[in-house]
């Protein structure tokens, strides 16, 4: 049996954020109703032509800047031609032989992974296919909505440098964040503003030279799905080599549903794009003044960010990638950080910010699909909270309550503790009332610990103070309790 | 000399003459004759009589509507006008209203000019004759037997017959200077980025302007004046405001170097009529102060093939848009593919098909290198060769077309022949100069002759000068 | 001296082109195609390896516009135009290929 070793090469197409589209003034925006966005330049009515967006250069200069590329000194649009109803002038308007950017750098998890280019294009109308249970297969008509024709996508394509699936998974997390990181898309795949496109290959472990021929790998709608199709594609090529089967070059279509890849019914021969310099529109020549301007306002990249909360907060590497994956996460730490000393109650770490982060607000971020720029909760009151558990007032238990209700309503966790009176108990007069009330009412309970073995030992003890922390309505001091606990008990 | 379209604008302009009632005498004029020329597609006279009610009005308020001010003016039926049907003499685009207007169209009306109607067109501008329009040809008005010569046959038999003072075409290889020869009217291709395409239904992106007819020099000059500049909407025009044209027009000749190319005057099949045209034309502006000489631009022999590779590619792209789907005509099929082969079918006629075919040919993997590659490099042979001789040269002179006006149907069995007539106009469409063709008189059989002017890019003023002198000293 | 282009090849340019020919264009165009690449093969022979290929007349970089939203086209007008329309989006009968 031979081992087999995949090769990896991912196509990211990003719609870019910009206030337009690529060569007109329509607005670029997602969920406009149908074919409202809509001019004689993006519907390629006849006579129509483009005008390129200077923010979308901008956008790919930061680009050019966060991933190291080069920047030719001019690049050159080019059609792309071919007959789809969802293209209004039946070509593209993409970038062929002259990208606007060259030879950049990822590094995924301490592994350099090379981007062979970036390029400028305008994304395609979308078509719905009706009569067929949505799919294209068996329907019998579509509709087309151009609202998305002409909105500018940056397509970047990697070298076959990955792998495995995982380091897919970790190059699209990570190219997503600096994405985000540098403003030029929202990058929601589950929108359509990230697409990811996998070329997949597998050869024998040991081989050189030749790659084995490559299989394009399309419709995954989120990373997670991304990882699954490239491991099933894997596997699928090696069964079919092992079969002593030829490996077909052709794109197959990943199906979520059934976790398997489709060949889609490929016409004879690849296709034939005919491209030729676009003649409507003149090459792109960033200068230097551009790209200095460009390089001085780029903020604080990914890498460079998990690093320094890991030196400056002690975060472990871990928890700093999620804080910092998770779009508004960090933003929100860090002002939350700012506060904590600013603040009423004083105290409480970075740490302990970033730990209720990414822990129960990323929980609920997670299950409410809301993203973090949008909670009701602002820094300054997670940093109360954190205040507010540090200095004794609250518990961590009922902390977690209070931050619940402050994600969800816009009230500052002070507030919430006083209306539903969550002080934590700290008196030790009460609590030992408390425990000696425990105690007296689970006589066997307590003759059980002292009678029995470690392990009954500590399930008893469990129990008691479980009883104590009841009876204080959750409100009881731990650390108090535990000691006033142990007193009893031992005496 | 008078200038009809510009002594008009200062009639009108002065109050002395109603703009409503030179729009009524030309609808007159139009309803009578142009059934047998067939110079219009679509006659706007209601837009017609409101716009020139409007110049008046503006006029009797002491305002000043424009330097077009009451001149009417006709437009190639390739130019959008918003909710008026634009053909582009095509069954496939048959009934489509535009739901915007070009840029020239809205600053020809911005100064005040008429809009009299659509003119009849060789389909997408492919032709030299008009008999390749979907809706029959048009007729020279000088002999309604023979061609106006096209792609703009429709602008330049209407204005040569006076139902417009004005007229709008375009040129892609010749397509506004050969019908202005023919009908012996004035036609001008302007330097490419001069005029802003934005509005004109693409034939060759690389190629295509937008120029004036006119019956003298002086009109056109007014016209373009008005329609030239930068336009944001059109990527590929000079950013920089031309200057005017009229103040310098009348400067003469005198010490200006004017070349005769070799290549083009005497190349195969010019008739002797227009080669002696050429030769007069060159001894007034002898007799005007210039000097001549002959000169040699090698790489125009070459033009024809370069321009028939790079024109049909760009148009094999550019037509692609007409499947039915968002205007136009649709055929329909079962499936949308079957859909967009059969509209297309029915709705572009055997000229058009042959362009898409070759220019998809001549685009298609494996042979662009050899085609499209080679004719951009031609190109450039004939841009460097131009420079060259403008070294020693102000503007140049060759014939417009190497023949007169021929009958309708002489040329159609053999596309060839048909695209010969395009040989001495289309280097200057590949270099992206100015050229422009002036009447010189007529030959055999009463026919219009043309003498082409050409000049650099940008190099207009000195362009108009030479027409002008040469208008003065024409027969 | 062999055929600048086949029937084959006619077919082929034509699903390219997404023209539908007769078997009586095929034929015409096959002829008409080869005499025009012939006499274009004058421009194919020549040796022009130093030249640079001219895809603009204008020596202009850099023309750009600003990011800004410009009026849009009123949906109605636009859906006119429409052969079919349906729901507010173009109608077209089932497509069998992704592209």
């Amino acid at each position: 049996m031979t081992d087999y070793q995949p090769t990896i090469g991912l196509e990211v197409h990003c719609e870019l954020s910009t206030a337009t589209k690529l060569f007109c003034g329509c607005p670029n925006e997602f969920g406009a109703e149908p074919n409202t966005n809509v001019c004689p330049v993006c519907l390629g009515l006849p006579g129509s032509l483009p005008v390129l967006n200077a923010t979308t250069v901008e956008f790919a200069l930061r680009l050019a800047e966060a991933l190291s590329f080069n920047v030719p000194e001019r690049s050159i649009f080019a059609r792309k031609n071919y007959f789809y109803p969802d293209m209004p002038k039946d070509y593209q308007v993409s970038q062929y032989e002259d990208p606007i950017l060259a030879d950049g750098v990822l590094d995924v998890a301490g592994t350099t992974i090379r981007i062979e280019r970036a390029h400028l294009e305008e994304d395609t109308g979308k078509s719905q296919h009706i009569g067929g249970g949505g799919r294209i297969h068996g329907a019998d008509h579509s509709l087309i909505d151009y609202n998305r024709a002409g909105v500018p996508l940056m397509e970047i394509v990697s070298r076959p440098d990955i792998t495995s699936a995982e380091q897919a998974r970790g190059y699209a997390t990570e190219l997503r964040s600096v994405l985000l990181a540098i403003g030029v898309s929202d990058v929601k795949m589950e929108e359509g503003s990230m697409r990811v496109d996998a070329n997949v290959s597998v050869r024998p472990v040991g081989a050189t030279g030749e790659l084995g021929t490559k299989v394009e790998v399309k419709n995954m709608n989120s990373i997670r799905s991304l990882g699954r199709a490239i491991d099933h594609e894997i596997e699928r090529q090696i069964a079919a080599l092992e079969a002593g089967e030829r490996i077909v070059q052709e794109t197959r279509h990943w199906d979520e549903a059934d976790g398997t890849t489709h060949g889609m019914r490929s016409k004879e021969g690849s296709s034939d794009y005919r491209y030729f310099p676009e003649p409507d529109l003149l090459p792109v020549a960033p200068t230097e003044e551009q790209r200095a301007r460009v390089r001085g306002s780029l903020p604080e990249l990914p890498a460079a960010r998990r690093a320094r909360l890991v030196a400056e907060w002690g975060l472990a590497e871990h928890d700093a990638r999620v804080l910092v994956d998770v779009p508004g996460l960090a933003v929100l730490a860090e002002a939350a950080v700012v506060a904590l000393s600013a603040g009423t109650p004083k105290g409480g770490t970075p740490k302990d910010v970033a730990n209720w982060c990414t822990g129960e607000v990323l929980a609920y971020l997670n299950e409410s699909g809301l993203s973090a720029e949008v909670l009701p909760l602002a820094p300054d009151g997670l940093a109360e909270l954190v205040g507010l558990v540090a200095d004794g007032t609250l518990s961590r238990g009922l902390a977690k309550d209070v931050l619940d209700e402050a994600l969800r309503e816009p009230k500052r966790p002070k507030q919430i503790v006083e209306e539903r009176g969550l002080a934590q108990v700290s008196d030790e007069g009460e609590l030992a009332a408390v425990v000696d009330a425990v105690i007296a009412a689970n006589a066997e309970t307590v003759e059980s610990y002292r009678s029995g073995d470690d392990k009954a030992r500590k399930k008893k003890r469990g129990f008691l103070m479980g009883e104590a922390m009841k009876a204080t309505k959750g409100q009881g001091n731990p650390q108090l309790l535990n000691r006033l606990l142990d007193e009893r008990l031992s005496g | 000399m008078s200038a009809p379209a510009t002594d008009l604008a200062a009639a009108v302009r002065s109050g002395t003459q109603r703009a409503r009632d030179v729009v009524e005498e030309r609808l007159a004029d139009i309803e009578a004759r142009d059934p047998e020329l067939h110079a219009f597609l679509l006659v706007l006279g209601d837009d017609a009589r409101v716009a020139a009610d409007a110049v008046d009005a503006a006029v009797a308020a002491g305002d000043d509507p424009g330097p077009l001010s009451g001149i009417p003016v006709v437009l190639k039926d390739n130019l959008c006008v918003r909710g008026t049907p634009t053909t582009c003499g095509s069954r496939i685009l048959d009934g489509w209203r535009p739901p915007y207007t070009a840029t020239v169209v809205e600053r020809v009306k911005r100064a005040g000019g008429i809009v009299l109607g659509k003119t009849n067109l060789d389909e997408f501008a492919m032709g030299s004759s008009t008999e390749n329009s979907a809706f029959g040809p048009t007729r020279n008005p000088h002999d309604v037997s023979r061609v106006p010569g096209g792609s703009s046959g429709g602008s330049a038999a209407a204005v040569a017959a006076g139902f417009g003072l004005l007229g709008l075409g375009s040129d892609t290889g010749g397509s506004i200077r050969q019908p202005a020869a023919l009908c012996g009217v004035v036609g001008v291709k302007p330097t490419y980025g001069m005029v802003s395409r934005y509005g004109l239904v693409a034939f060759a992106s690389s190629l295509d302007q937008i120029g004036p007819f006119a019956t003298t020099v002086e009109d056109a000059a007014r016209l373009l004046d008005v329609i030239a500049g930068p336009d944001p909407f059109d990527s590929t025009c000079i950013p920089d405001v031309p200057p005017a044209l009229e103040p310098t027009l009348r400067d003469g000749v005198a010490g200006l170097r004017i070349g005769i190319i070799e290549e083009l005057t005497d190349v195969d099949g010019v008739q002797q009529e227009v080669r002696a045209a050429v030769e007069a034309a060159a001894a007034a502006l002898e007799a005007a102060g210039a000097t001549v000489e002959r000169v040699s631009v090698p790489s125009t022999v070459y033009g024809l093939s370069a321009y028939y590779l790079i024109a049909p590619a760009e148009a094999s792209s550019n037509l692609a848009r007409y499947d039915g789907v968002r205007y136009g005509l649709r055929v329909e099929a079962e499936d949308v593919a079957t859909m967009n082969a059969a509209t297309r079918a029915a709705g572009f006629g055997p000229e058009v098909k042959r362009r898409i075919m070759l220019g998809t040919y001549a685009l298609s993997a494996g042979y662009y290198d050899a085609y499209y590659g080679q004719a951009q490099r031609i190109r450039t042979l004939i841009i460097r060769d131009l420079a060259r001789v403008y070294e020693s040269c102000d503007a140049l002179l060759s014939p417009t077309s190497p023949t007169v006006a021929f009958e309708v149907g002489a040329r159609t069995a053999d596309p060839l022949t048909m695209y010969l007539s395009d040989v001495c106009t289309i280097p200057s469409n590949l270099a992206g100069h100015a050229a422009m063709s002036v009447p010189w008189g007529t030959g055999a059989e009463n026919l219009p002759v043309g003498v082409q002017v050409l000049a650099p890019a940008l190099g207009e003023p000195v362009m108009f000068r030479v027409a002008q002198a040469l208008e003065e000293a024409a027969p | 001296m062999a055929e600048p282009i086949t029937r084959e090849e006619v077919e082929h340019v034509a699903r390219l082109a997404r023209l539908a020919l007769t078997p009586e264009e095929v034929e015409r165009l096959t002829g008409e195609l080869g005499v025009i690449l012939d006499h274009a093969g004058d421009v194919s022979a020549l040796d022009l390896g130093d030249v640079e290929p001219t895809a603009h007349p204008l020596p202009l970089v850099n023309v750009l516009r600003a990011d800004e939203v410009r009026p849009t086209l009123d949906r109605d007008e636009v859906l006119a135009a429409a052969p079919d329309a349906e729901d507010g989006r173009f109608r077209v009968p089932r497509i069998l290929d992704a592209p």
